[in-house]
């Protein structure tokens, strides 16, 4: 399959898992991957500053209107949502919170799946709610592929075990795994 | 490979162009150069709580029925806000404008996409703190009426008191926040002596030309919801709508930089966004 681009929710205990997850990322990875860590609406943009420091990735804050890279993980700023846009742009809103959420999850998935349909990998990550079983539901009627972390291995499981029940995944694997999965990729695109 | 999915996506994408033409010409919004992404989500989850299968289905009722064309206005202009939204912005207005705002005898200030008002009442509570107030005309506008009618009525619901007390402090408040309303069971009425000088009114940003000549111009988590070219388009308004030296206040994520117009203006702070227009316009 010919993927082209991967979102990725967390949340309590996000961001370790998304250390651990992005440093063992190889830097020829060649798809966009974009990021939301639920964080305290009146945080910095610390978070992406931290993991492009840690990581070979080039890992920065989404820029409103900002044309989407390949091989670049964008972070979520706190308290905006994420949308894509056809021209693979990026959009910021305040819109309501989604499951008390802003960013949420559910939201950058839902978008990102309109846009990449069959072509985007969805990653739910460690978090003690509920938010991306929705949208990586959607992912798959788009014909995308659902990813889980194993929840024996997350932080906190809530997250990826509602993301289980509500969607029929396509793998359920801890955070090595799910980078050499993705480091794999390379090649196809 | 072109599948089903990506046929039924293209077709709901031109179906979605068609209900934004139509509610354009039946009603004079016009939404065609608002965030596409944004718009689909908002009138897809319209289809989903009407129970509809199609965005055509929509256009129908929003064509002729007035509660749908009422409640899809609603749902494409977002009005979430706060009081103090971004206190850092707010200690910034009060160290770099307020100095500039003490030179001036007299001054107008105008709020565009002012929503329920609360950000209108926390620049008025500055404006009172800094003794400042009785010099200002204060002009409050949105495209949707209803929201101005909320922002007059000045009432709040209590439960979001708490935040906006943390906000208020952390904007660098002088005084305790509850000096500025009354509690009234479950809600609080902004005090009436903050809005002596406030005109709401009804304008839109993408329709409707210069509203008045302004010292000052904040319009914050407006602009995120347009495309480019129609930021540029609201941009020139403001432009012309500033006397020389006026002050543009934007959104934390709302940049001038990208702008035609960004010329025309000097940086009073990146981060929080605040321009000053030039006295002398650039060639
Ligand atoms: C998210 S709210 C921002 C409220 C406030 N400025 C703040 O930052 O908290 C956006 C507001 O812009 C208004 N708006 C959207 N399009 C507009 C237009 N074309 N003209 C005037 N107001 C508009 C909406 O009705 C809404 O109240």
């Amino acid at each position: 399959m010919d993927y082209k681009a991967v979102v990725i929710g967390s949340s309590a205990g996000g961001l370790d898992a998304l250390r651990a997850l992005l440093t063992r990322i190889n830097r020829s990875f060649s798809l966009p991957i974009v990021i939301v860590q639920h964080l305290s609406p009146l945080s910095d943009n610390y978070l992406s500053n931290y993991l492009d420091n840690l990581s070979d990735l080039r890992v920065k804050e989404v820029e409103e209107k900002e044309r989407i890279e390949p091989g670049i993980a964008y972070i979520a700023p706190p308290n905006y949502h994420v949308l894509i846009e056809e021209n693979r742009t990026f959009a910021l809103t305040v819109d309501e919170k989604v499951n008390y959420a802003r960013p949420s999850v559910d939201v950058l998935f839902e978008s990102a799946a309109y846009v990449y349909r069959s072509s985007l990998i969805g990653i739910v990550l460690t978090g003690a709610n509920n938010d991306g079983s929705k949208g990586l539901k959607i992912i798959k009627q788009y014909g995308g592929l659902a990813i889980v972390q194993d929840p024996k291995t997350a932080y906190v499981d809530t997250m990826p075990r509602s993301a289980m029940e509500t969607v029929k995944v396509d793998h359920v694997l801890n955070l090595e795994e799910i980078a050499d999965f993705l480091n794999k990729l390379r090649g196809e695109v | 490979m072109r599948d089903n999915q990506d046929i039924y996506e293209e077709i709901r994408n031109i179906e979605i162009r068609l209900l934004l033409e139509a509610i354009y010409q039946r009603y004079g919004y016009d939404f065609r150069n608002y965030s596409f992404a944004h718009l689909k989500r908002r009138i897809v989850h319209r289809l989903s709580s009407m129970g509809l299968k199609s965005v055509s289905q929509l256009q129908h009722y929003v064509l002729h029925d007035h509660d749908t064309i009422q409640q899809v206005l609603m749902d494409l202009s977002i009005n979430v806000t706060e009081m103090f939204r971004d206190p850092s912005f707010y200690k910034k207005v009060r160290e770099e404008v307020i100095p500039i705002l003490k030179t001036y005898p007299y001054f107008k200030i105008w709020h565009a996409g002012c929503a329920t008002g609360e950000e209108v009442y926390s620049m008025a509570i500055i404006l009172k703190e800094e003794g400042l107030y009785d010099r200002a005309q204060i002009y409050a506008t949105d495209f949707n009426q209803k929201v101005i009618k909320k922002a007059k009525e000045g009432i709040y619901s209590i439960e979001n008191i708490k935040q906006y007390t943390t906000n208020y402090q952390k904007a660098g408040g002088k005084e305790s926040f509850s000096n500025y309303y009354t509690a009234h069971y479950d809600s609080v009425i902004m005090d009436e002596s903050l809005k002596n000088n406030i005109l709401f009114a009804d304008h839109n940003l993408v329709t409707d030309g210069i509203f008045s000549e302004v010292n000052m111009i904040i319009c914050r988590n407006v602009l995120i919801y347009f495309e480019r070219d129609l930021q540029d388009h609201a941009i020139k308004t403001f432009l012309d709508s500033l006397l020389p030296g006026g002050i543009l206040c934007l959104g934390s994520k709302e940049t001038l930089q990208f702008s035609k117009y960004y010329p025309n203006f000097n940086q009073i702070d990146a981060k929080e966004k605040i321009y000053r227009k030039k006295y002398t316009i650039p060639e």
